[in-house]
């Protein structure tokens, strides 16, 4: 039993010192579940043994992190203790008794919460109604979204949350939207709490503060699962770490016991490289050019205001920002998804301000969108299907209207191999492959047909290291062939580590370009926080 | 003469029969509003309407009971309703075929029918006026607004409360969840099945009321076809009202008006083509579909069947 490698301790505070939870209910009022255990859990998809006899358990008082490449089978076992899926074989067992997970309801039953990969909110309710939502109601029929209001401010004092109850989820950031996902599990008087991949869509200081809301509830006794794919924050803040990979538990082992170097080998197989730098390329003439561009965002907050820009042939400019500072504006007003209300944009020495995402397409612009799974695929398409997407009516594709499916399988298999999409086959439908798989699909697709100019949005957020690695590499080749490249990221590492320049945006404007000479790690932390540090200093 | 148009009596005729006409729409689009909140898009309105007109008119001309063909219209309608919300939930159909597969349905069965059971074309003794003391007395207003039966009184109190249910109560606001994000609803432990089935048998019953306001209420009879793309203009009307009780109250009044205004343009004589006359409540649906709709968004999950997991 892996337990048996756990000394038995329930929270490790800041010292390294063990601490005893004293209470044995937690401040939601929730008794604490001391010990959850899955038991050789299996879980067969059309094609994938997704799980393959999986031992998991979690203690009251830790964190236990869950690690694996994408498509490795961390959601799928985690939505059978949720009760989404079911398992086809295995038992989960609860303060030592076997229970059964037959439906969500059945898991918050159990006190089972979960922070989905993929939030699970109603954008056009409050959040009080969000969290009401399904709850028996003090005043029988009728909502009493008064009571559930106060409620949530009482449990977001507790970890110090806050958050207005009254505003509209579609309002909300994403980190806040994360907020609300956390008061919801605990309104309903979850003890351990499932979070999968919490920190993709975060900015670094929303991670802060999401782990402080951890290590508080830790201290309290709940119970954490936490999935990522940043071996430095599975480090920091989990107690121990199970790998999974292919399907199968490949470890499971104190947190302060492993290193990076370790976890990273347990996943992939292998050992693996970072890329730290590179060297420079040949910078060619200008071949993306914004010029005085605005724009409106959706909330009506403000949109792009006056953005110029220019990326030479061989280069890639980074555009470091806080997410919500119009990076999706200004990648969806490049790629024709969006009106500007002015300025002109220009493709080579062809203006491009206006033309329709079809004619970008023909004109050789590829675009890596952040919300794949909206922008990037066709849910209901088949790999192969959203692999053609671009070219489906152009030969060897198509031929007088008629799809040439031998050529598309043929297209489609090779770059399954190249980039290593893990998918049953190639008529999988794309929403079920794994968050990584997808992301590598849309990849394979923008990248295969060698554009002149690429607008690159988050493109490895949600991959595990091996294919984050690997799509950086990619974007290098791009590069070196030639391709102007617009990587937009919130992940500062991967910007310094690409970039030939860095373009800092906030608030819809760009606040500076630096050289990488130029640009050090606080000047564009400032930056990013609207800071002009010239002027700051002549103030 | 066109002038005639614009005496008193006249636009008070005008005003009474538009809020009348209302009734049938009321009902059956409130109906549809619960289903298309709650994600399923119900095109079978029409026939679920013709089998209420007749199941109502039925029993009011056999056994000589307006609330026993009420409840006849009711049944039929639940019963209806629940055929949909098992194509529509557990079959995973695509909605709109089925949808049109259920009006064709009500079409020929209620014709059948009324072939079979009644043959030829009878008349009942519809709901009568009801008289208000002092208040259907006063001038204008009486006439406008108290000299209606109780089908059309329920269908315009019907309003408030479907608006009350769908924002005011826990069912309501698992509807409105159900319809937007189904699978968060799922994840929160709502039974999104449960909760469609709910809401398309409650508009079955609707449409089949609304049938029946027409049978038993206004007409007092029943025909092949009654309804002609009465219901669909209810579907319409939904789209038309933002999926709002109160604006498919406003949307059913204007078309009602409309509607009147036409008739009684036929009515008097007025010489317009009686086809132009009578394509005008259409022509202005299309217009004000038109200039609403791109503002209005819909519920995201509309149409789109329910799977665990998926
Ligand atoms: N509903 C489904 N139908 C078919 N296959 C599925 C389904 N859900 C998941 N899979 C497959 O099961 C495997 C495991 O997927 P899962 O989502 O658990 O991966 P993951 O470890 O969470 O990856 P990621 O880090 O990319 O989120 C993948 O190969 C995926 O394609
Ligand atoms: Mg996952």
């Amino acid at each position: 039993m892996i337990s048996e490698v756990l000394p038995d301790f329930r929270y490790l505070d800041s010292n390294k010192e063990y601490v005893m939870v004293k209470s044995n209910t937690l401040p939601s009022g929730q008794t604490r579940i001391d010990n959850m255990e899955i038991c050789g859990i299996t879980k067969r998809f059309p094609g994938v043994l997704a799980n393959d006899h999986i031992d998991f358990d979690v203690k009251s008082g830790e964190v236990h992190a869950l690690l694996g490449e994408n498509g490795a089978g961390k959601s799928t076992l985690m939505k059978i203790l949720y009760g989404i899926y079911h398992p086809d074989e295995g038992e989960i067992f609860i303060n030592q008794k076997p229970v059964t997970i037959n439906s969500p309801m059945d898991a918050i039953k159990s006190g089972i919460g979960m922070i989905h990969q993929h939030f699970m909110l109603v954008q056009t309710l409050t959040v009080a109604e969000n969290v009401a939502l399904g709850l028996l109601s003090s005043r029988g029929l009728l909502t009493d979204l008064d009571r559930v209001s106060k409620r949530i401010i009482e449990l977001a004092d507790i970890y110090n949350l806050k958050i207005d109850p009254d505003a509209y989820i579609w309002q909300l950031s994403v980190g806040q939207q994360q907020r609300v996902e956390i008061i919801k599990a605990l309104y309903r008087g979850a003890a351990l709490l499932i979070l999968d991949e919490p920190t993709a869509v975060l900015t670094p200081q929303e991670v802060e503060e999401l782990f402080a809301i951890m290590r508080q509830m830790v201290k309290d006794g709940y119970a954490l699962i936490f999935i990522s794919h940043k071996l430095h924050e599975v480090i920091e803040i989990s107690n121990r770490v199970t790998v999974l990979r292919n399907g199968k538990r490949i470890s499971t082992h104190l947190t302060s016991e492993t290193t990076k170097e370790d976890l990273a080998r347990w996943m992939v197989g292998h050992d693996i490289e970072f890329i730290t730098s590179h060297e420079k390329s040949n910078v060619g003439e200008v071949l993306l050019k914004l010029e005085n561009v605005s724009c409106n965002s959706d909330n009506g907050r403000h949109g792009l205001s006056d953005v110029s820009l220019e990326i030479h042939s061989g280069e890639i400019l980074g555009i470091a920002g806080v997410s919500g500072n119009c990076q999706l504006e200004l990648a969806e007003t490049i790629t024709g998804m969006r009106k500007t209300t002015g300025g002109h944009i220009y493709l080579g020495p062809d203006e491009i301000t206006g033309l329709a995402p079809g004619e970008l397409t023909e004109r050789m612009l590829s675009y890596i969108p952040e919300e794949r799974m909206r922008d990037g695929v066709i849910r209901n398409f088949s790999v192969a299907e959203n692999m053609i997407l671009r070219e489906h009516h152009k030969s060897p594709y198509s031929r007088s209207g008629f799809l040439r499916l031998k050529d598309i399988s043929a297209h489609t298999d090779e770059l399954i191999e190249q980039f290593q999409v893990k998918t049953p086959s190639q008529a999988t439908l794309a929403k079920n492959l794994s968050g990584g798989n997808i992301q590598k699909l849309v990849l394979a697709r923008e990248i295969s047909r060698n554009p002149r100019a690429i607008i690159a949005a988050q493109p490895t957020r949600g991959l595990d290291i091996g294919a984050s690695e690997y799509v950086r590499a990619q974007l290098l080749e791009q590069r070196k062939a030639g391709a102007a490249i617009m990587l937009i990221s919130e992940d500062l590492d991967e910007i310094f580590a690409l970039s030939d320049r860095i373009a800092v945006i906030y608030e819809g404007k760009i606040m500076d370009v630096l050289t990488c000479e130029e640009a050090t790690r606080e000047r564009v932390g400032l930056l990013m926080a609207g800071v002009h540090p010239k002027k700051k200093a002549s103030a | 003469m066109i002038s005639d148009l614009f005496s008193t009596t006249v636009i008070i005729g005008i005003i009474s029969s538009g809020i009348r006409l209302a009734t049938p729409y009321l009902y059956a689009s409130l109906g549809e509003t619960f289903s298309q909140r709650s994600g399923v898009l119900n095109l079978g309105v029409e026939g679920q309407m013709l089998m209420g007109a007749f199941a109502a008119f039925y029993v009011a001309l056999k056994f000589g009971s307006l609330w026993g063909g009420v409840l006849a219209a009711i049944l039929v309608g639940a019963v209806f309703g629940l055929a949909m919300a098992f194509v529509s939930n557990n079959l995973h159909a695509a909605q709109g075929i089925s949808g049109i597969g259920f009006y064709l349905f009500g079409l020929g069965m209620s014709n059948l029918l009324f072939q079979k059971m009644i043959g030829t074309v009878e008349t009942v003794q519809g709901f009568p006026k009801i008289y208000i003391p002092f208040l259907s007395d006063i001038p204008g207003i009486g006439e406008i607004f108290f000299s209606h039966n109780i089908l059309v009184y329920i269908a315009f109190f019907l309003v408030p409360v479907a608006w009350f249910v769908l924002n005011k109560t826990t069912l309501g606001l698992k509807i409105r969840a159900v319809g937007e994000n189904p699978d968060a609803a799922d994840s929160l432990g709502v039974s999104v099945i449960r909760v469609r089935y709910f809401t398309v048998i409650f508009g079955g019953v609707m449409s089949a009321l609304g049938g029946a306001s027409l049978s038993i209420a206004l007409l007092n009879v029943f025909q092949q076809n009654m309804t002609s793309g009465l219901g669909f203009i209810a579907v319409a009307l939904v789209y038309f009202g933002g999926w709002r009780p109160w604006g498919i109250l406003g949307g059913a009044l204007l078309f009602s008006m409309v509607n009147s205004l036409q008739l009684w343009i036929q009515v008097l004589g007025i010489p317009i083509p009686s086809e132009i006359a009578l394509m005008m409540p259409y022509i202005l649906t299309i217009l004000v579909l038109v200039v609403s709709t791109s503002k209005v968004r819909g519920p995201s999950a509309l149409s789109k069947p329910f799977e665990r997991g998926d």
